[in-house]
């Protein structure tokens, strides 16, 4: 038996609509009622969350572990310790791995490595096309009984309709949600960067917003089509966020999700070539920048991730359109996000911000976490929502220092990280 | 020429050319000064002077280039450094080194001066940025070509007495084109008027924003032009979705001679090379008395002889 009591701390559960200060018990891993810890004979571990935010485990459903293939990136270890520092009890890795998570037995062989190595809980998707090349499907049936929670080609993008109008219908009778990277490979050509006045400028090939609104428009017919859940990562521009609010008012079954680097930044951070800053879907315009914090604040964005990309640096360190997009997001995005939306710009209040790391994507996905409720596992994250800090990457747990957010002064943080009952990592 | 004039380095204190659009009106203004004097080298009997004696100048190009590397090599000569010639083929670059360990290689090797010819953007900020030699941008992607800037900015001056106030159309594939951005700076800096002119999806919309006039009517444009810049047409890979022929691009907006009769007889055309004779521009056109062509040729050596003298100047105190 094993007793933990959370004191004093302000509980913000938005699944059960909860906000209040109380204490919070944990008994054998998972959430318990005060009462039982009364009868507890053996020691209870007493945490002081006075001034702190009691909240479930934030959830981040977009990020890129590396392993197998690239551990010089990122392992699941580093990985997850950089998820844990960051606040994150659970994360969902994408199948852009080598080789590819497109079968069955590298899903079962990254479960493996992650429960040995793993301090959170992190959870596979599966490729929607084998080898990720958008030509045929992935064995979809074979990935949901290895444990996928979702399929996605994210870092590439199923171009054929046909064939992503059938992975749609197909995913539908597991009940698997749809996650896809949104780019029209047409349109975008070889574009490394917004197309717009800083392309224009600098000559560098241009990465038009109307190749991500096609796509996000194509998912809202083939959503609507096969009446399954579609879900736009990475949403960046303005007339995407349009197009999604319209489906969601009609009741289609799409969402769209935002990461830290497209509401902190536009395309002007890119006029020294510094590679950190290369991300694909690109740094975008303040007009999209504004637009999506509109989405987040009207609830048409509702999932916030970080699509953590870790590269090496002498990967990094090359001419601009030959770098790797991507940057590494894990222990900034909970900073950034409490920072701009909350404290800066007054978006959402830090309820709303829980409830898009938490309840939002476990509903989406279907999984049992993102919430405090009796009986619960016990994924919680202390979050000090007024703690100043600034960014130093050369103290992060990923492998990886591909940040654009070194130096950044941030307010706000998770300060403890708990998940099944066991603190995996403290400030 | 080998003595610093005293106001050089209040005037200029860059090691690197990397582009137009980071420098101050001055600073262009002294390159052409400087250069004049390096062209009236150029017409004496001993055309060398010892203002580089004992450096190294690495001529290291990435891209095939025989003009642009063809000059730099003369400068160099002319200004008594050593050159060495590194293309793209011969380099380790294709056998999987990165552009960071083959600059750290020729800088270990004392190259005090690297001219970089490169496909992609910002490849010479890259270099500069990490290394202490002086870094010359000979043309990075779509990006800059200041040197192209500067001998146009040198040819329009030293034709026409001033930049100030006048009419410069640039015509032809403006989107993919350095020496059109680096011309745009330049002019813009200097008080010129810019017109782009090509096809909507060569001269796109945006470029407005850098401060310059689009027409997409050649004929409208060309009776108040004091210079007429034509870039060098392509219609390879990328460009066939761009427009349809050399044929239309030529009935719409190529220098035909009909074309040049409503020019003004003062009007200067230029073009950077290599021509295409009856593409972009009518082959007695191109060889007829408004054009300065070979002009910026030799502009070319005087500016690049400035640049290199500046510049070095500066790596090595």
């Amino acid at each position: 038996m094993s007793a933990t009591i959370i004191r004093n701390g302000r509980v913000i559960d938005p699944a059960n609509k909860r906000d209040e200060i109380v204490d919070l018990a944990i008994v054998d891993g998972r959430i318990a009622q005060r009462s039982e810890i009364s009868g507890q004979k053996s020691e209870v571990e007493e945490i002081d969350a006075k001034g702190l935010i009691v909240a479930p485990g934030l959830i981040d459903m977009h990020v890129h572990l590396r392993e197998p293939g690239s551990s010089h990136k990122e392992t699941i270890a580093s990985g997850a310790r950089a998820a844990a520092a960051g606040g994150f009890t659970t994360i969902v890795c994408m199948p852009n791995t080598s080789p590819p998570a497109d079968n069955p037995s590298t899903i079962a062989w990254i479960k493996d490595r992650a429960a040995e190595t793993g301090c959170v809980n992190v959870l596979p998707s599966g490729a929607i096309s084998k080898d990720l090349a958008g030509e045929e499907l992935a064995p979809i049936g074979s990935l949901e009984e290895a444990g996928v929670v979702a399929i996605t080609d994210d870092g590439h993008c199923v171009q054929n309709h046909e064939l992503m109008r059938r992975a749609v219908e197909y995913a539908r009778m597991f009940g698997l949600p749809v996650l896809d990277h949104c780019q029209d490979y047409n349109l975008v050509g070889n574009g490394v960067v917004h197309e717009g006045y800083w392309s224009t400028l600098l000559g560098l090939p241009g990465w038009p917003a109307a190749g991500e609104e096609a796509i996000v428009l194509r998912n809202i017919l083939l959503a609507e089509l096969c009446d399954h859940r579609i879900h736009c990562q990475h949403i960046s521009a303005a007339g995407s966020v349009r197009l999604l609010r319209e489906a969601r008012t009609r009741g289609v079954k799409i969402s769209g999700e935002v990461c830290p680097h497209h509401i902190a930044l536009t395309d002007e951070a890119i006029q020294n070539f510094d590679t950190n800053f290369k991300i694909n879907p690109p740094l975008r315009s303040q007009r999209d920048v504004d637009a999506l914090l509109e989405g987040i604040a009207d609830g048409t964005l509702s999932i916030l991730a970080s699509d953590h990309a870790p590269h090496a640096d002498f990967e990094k360190e090359v001419e601009f359109d030959v770098a790797p997009f991507g940057v590494v997001g894990l222990e900034t995005e909970l900073g950034i996000f409490i920072d701009l939306l909350v404290h800066k710009h007054g978006k959402i209040d830090i309820g709303r911000l829980i409830e898009m790391h938490t309840i939002e994507p476990a509903r989406l996905l279907r999984i049992e976490a993102g919430t405090l409720s009796s009986g619960a596992v016990a994924d919680v994250t202390l979050i000090d929502p007024n703690l100043e800090w600034a960014v130093k990457t050369d103290t992060f747990q990923s492998a990886s220092r591909n940040s654009p957010f070194d130096g950044w002064k941030l307010r706000g943080r998770a300060v403890q990280t708990i998940v099944s009952g066991k603190t995996v990592w403290k400030l | 020429m080998n003595v610093r004039s005293p106001d050089m380095n209040r005037r200029w204190n860059r090691k690197d050319l990397l582009g137009l659009r980071e420098l101050s009106a001055d600073e262009i203004n002294f390159i052409l000064e400087t250069a004049d004097a390096f062209k009236q080298v150029g017409t004496r009997e001993i055309k060398k002077v010892p203002a580089l004696r004992g450096k190294t100048l690495v001529n290291f190009f990435v891209e095939p280039s025989t003009r642009t590397r063809t000059s730099f090599e003369l400068a160099a000569s002319r200004l008594s450094a050593d050159v060495i010639n590194i293309s793209a083929s011969t380099s380790s670059l294709t056998k999987g080194e990165t552009l960071k360990d083959t600059a750290k290689v020729l800088e270990a090797n004392h190259a005090d001066i690297i001219v970089l010819r490169h496909s992609s953007a910002g490849a010479p900020q890259f270099l500069a940025q990490r290394l202490k030699s002086s870094v010359i941008n000979a043309g990075d992607g779509a990006h800059e070509h200041p040197t192209q800037g500067l001998l146009d900015l040198y040819t329009i001056r030293e034709k026409r007495e001033k930049i100030d106030n006048l009419n410069v159309v640039i015509v032809g594939d403006i989107l993919f084109s350095r020496v059109a951005r680096s011309n745009i700076f330049g002019l813009l800096k200097l008080g010129a008027r810019v017109t782009l002119v090509g096809p909507s999806t060569l001269a796109p919309r945006e470029f407005e924003k850098l401060g310059v006039s689009i027409s997409h009517k050649i004929d409208n444009v060309l009776p108040d032009a004091d210079v007429v810049n034509l870039l060098r047409i392509q219609h390879e890979r990328q460009r066939k979705e761009y427009f349809p022929s050399i044929g239309e691009y030529t009935q719409l907006f190529g220098l035909t001679k009909e074309r040049a009769k409503l020019l003004k007889p003062d009007c200067l055309i230029m073009h950077p090379g290599p021509i295409n004779r009856g593409v972009e521009i009518d082959s007695e056109v191109a060889d007829g008395l408004q054009s300065v062509i070979l002009d910026q040729v030799t502009n070319g050596l005087a500016v690049r002889m400035a640049v290199l003298y500046l510049c070095g100047g500066i790596a090595t105190p």
